[in-house]
């Protein structure tokens, strides 16, 4: 499978390091040329020698896009942090350039939510910390006595 | 008419004061504190202060019942965002949205939102209408209309250089509408006359410019 990932911060590096290691084709793509050192932690080689690929570029740019691969790809994820950005590029890439997996990352649970509902695969860690949060604060709580 | 503004910028903040002095309601959201702060001091409740890419912020501004939302943020993929939603989730008929980077015109209309306006793209159509140059000048384009205006020159051995309007042979669905000349304007009738170094402005179907830009250029080839 060839993955490309929009945006290098903690999540996207994270991603990319995983899909290389499950011996998938990797292509990152950042405005940041200096994003490769997460791609790199505690590595002693560098992203391009471990066999993954890297381009400087904003998000919107189209030729960014093409020159990361969206052309071939089977699975973009978009990961920059701006829900916004993310958003479009995900729709640019489902749409324009038909990749037939499409996942974004998006940080506002309603945006998030509406957009799913449209037919982006849409993941929210807002949403999920909310929910983990919850559980772990009522479960150092008594359950409350149900009045019958 | 009421008119939701994103983004109160030079622009938003302009936009706002005019269409209230035309007695149009308004809100003009702002999400940068500092410029909230003094737009409010003069817009006051017309002013709101949030992200406007956020449903409840549109919500709070009452999306629900706009006429129309104009986005005018200094970031695409913002207007972007904001226009989708306020057309596809909240129903709002009307949106216009600002194109800061023209190259980004092409997201815009990936994801249905126009009409765009972009200050670098009429400036650069200013500009080449000072500029010689080869083959039509794209005026106005309005592609839901069908119709766009361009501007042609008349070359000095153009075949409608001494022709009249109505002997040019123009095709159905395309119209002179103005000749400039010498540096003023008029309306032409079908008896006047087209001369070379005219600047030709022309109403046509979206298509039909190919049928159009022979009469005005030398013909190809024949160049003596």
């Amino acid at each position: 499978m060839f993955v490309l990932i929009v945006g290098c911060g903690r999540v996207g590096s994270s991603i990319a390091r995983f899909m290389l290691s499950e011996g998938h084709e990797v292509s990152v793509l950042d405005e940041d040329a200096e994003a490769t050192a997460l791609l790199e932690k505690g590595q002693h080689r560098s992203w391009e020698e471990l066999g993954g690929s890297f381009t400087v570029g904003t998000a919107l740019e189209i030729d960014a896009l093409l020159e990361a691969g969206i052309e071939r790809a089977d699975a973009f994820v978009a990961s920059t942090d701006g829900d916004n950005t993310n958003l479009v590029i995900a729709q640019v890439a489902q749409r324009r350039f038909n990749v037939p997996n499409v996942v974004v990352r998006v940080l506002d649970p309603a945006r998030s939510e509406w957009y799913r509902e449209q037919g982006l695969t849409t993941v929210c860690p807002t949403q999920t910390a909310i929910e983990l949060l919850r559980d772990a604060v009522r479960a150092g709580w008594p359950e409350p006595e149900r009045v019958g | 008419m009421y008119v939701i503004i994103v983004g109160a910028g030079k622009v938003g903040w302009n936009l706002t004061r005019e269409l209230l002095d035309k007695g149009h309601e308004v809100t003009a959201i702002e999400s940068n504190s500092r410029r909230y702060a003094t737009i409010e001091e003069e817009l006051q409740h017309s002013a709101q202060y949030g992200d406007g890419s956020e449903l409840w912020v549109l919500e709070r501004a009452g999306i629900e019942r706009a006429d129309m939302v104009v986005a005018v943020t200094g970031d695409d993929e913002d207007n972007i965002l904001i226009c989708q939603v306020a057309r596809e989730k909240y129903g709002v008929e009307q949106v216009i949205a600002r194109c800061n980077n023209p190259r980004n015109v092409q997201h815009f209309e990936l994801l249905g939102v126009r009409p765009v306006v972009s200050a670098t793209d009429l400036i650069l159509r200013l500009i080449e209408h000072e500029v010689p140059r080869y083959g039509p000048l794209h005026l106005l384009d309005l592609p839901q209309e069908k119709l766009e205006i361009i501007e042609l020159d008349v070359a000095e051995d153009a075949p409608a250089a001494g022709s009249r309007v109505q002997d040019l042979g123009l095709p159905e669905g395309v119209l002179v509408i103005s000749i400039l000349r010498d540096g003023s304007g008029f309306v032409p009738t079908g008896e006047s006359e087209v001369r070379a170094g005219d600047e030709v402005l022309v109403v046509l179907s979206p298509g039909l410019e190919a049928s159009v830009t022979p009469a005005f250029s030398s013909p190809v080839g024949q160049a003596a």
